[in-house]
């Protein structure tokens, strides 16, 4: 099964767990799959109108899934996808 | 609080006096204590991905983060937070700071450099439950 990397701040919403193996075709599926394990991660990644948040990245393996085919991006057994909450910042 | 031996605390400081007049931008790697501290086992540089505008400005790459997150995890770590330098600006959190940080619960590290020299630095915690009421609240370095 593919398997989602939760990053730290997000593992207190996913059972403590620093990933979960999802039942998943696409990236889509995975993140559906993830949200019904664990509905309290939902609000932390969509918005209210259940848009994927513009903060967070999520990547399969090592490509961001905006330049594949985004949420219907195929995923297989193996897969490794990683949800990347942006790091920025700066002076005013 | 956040905990960090001298060696990877003088690392960050360096970090920002190389790159000054731009801001430096790195990872903090460790574990996170049942009891909320933090302890920093090694820092990752990264590369500070604002060309456009690197004196004011820092952005990691996510597919940078990952590899740091992948080679943390192999070594028992986890992502605790984030440095970043302000070139001759305060080691305080800017609007722009606030507004971009979304780890909770991680540290977000900050040092001024004072034409060219590392000067003050200071750790902020991101607390709150969510983008609505989150807040960098200043927290203690421990450096041993």
């Amino acid at each position: 099964m593919p398997k989602i990397q939760i990053p730290t701040p997000l593992r207190q919403y996913a059972g403590k767990q620093p990933a979960v193996e999802v039942q998943a075709g696409t990236i889509g599926d995975a993140l559906s799959d993830l949200v019904a394990k664990h509905p309290d991660l939902r609000r932390h990644l969509y918005t209210d109108e259940g848009k994927l948040r513009a903060f967070v990245n999520v990547y399969l393996n090592d490509e961001d899934v905006r330049y594949l085919q985004k949420e219907a991006t195929a995923v297989k057994d193996g897969d490794s996808i990683s949800i990347v909450p942006s790091i920025a910042g700066g002076l005013n | 609080m956040l905990n960090i031996r001298r060696k990877e605390y003088e690392a960050l400081r360096q970090h920002g006096e190389e790159t000054y007049p731009h801001e430096c931008c790195g990872v903090l790697l460790g574990q996170m204590g049942e009891d909320g501290a933090r302890s920093v086992t090694s820092v990752a540089r990264a590369g500070n991905t604002r060309t456009d505008s690197a004196h004011n400005r820092y952005n990691i790459d996510p597919k940078e983060l990952i590899r740091i997150q992948r080679h943390g995890r192999e070594h028992g770590q986890d992502i605790i937070g984030f440095y970043h330098s302000h070139p001759d600006h305060p080691a305080q959190w800017s609007q722009t700071d606030l507004a971009e940080a979304h780890w909770f619960g991680c540290s977000y590290i900050i040092t001024s450099v004072e034409k060219g020299k590392a000067a003050l630095t200071n750790a902020f915690e991101l607390t709150g439950s969510d983008e609505n009421d989150k807040k960098l609240v200043s927290e203690k370095i421990e450096v041993k």
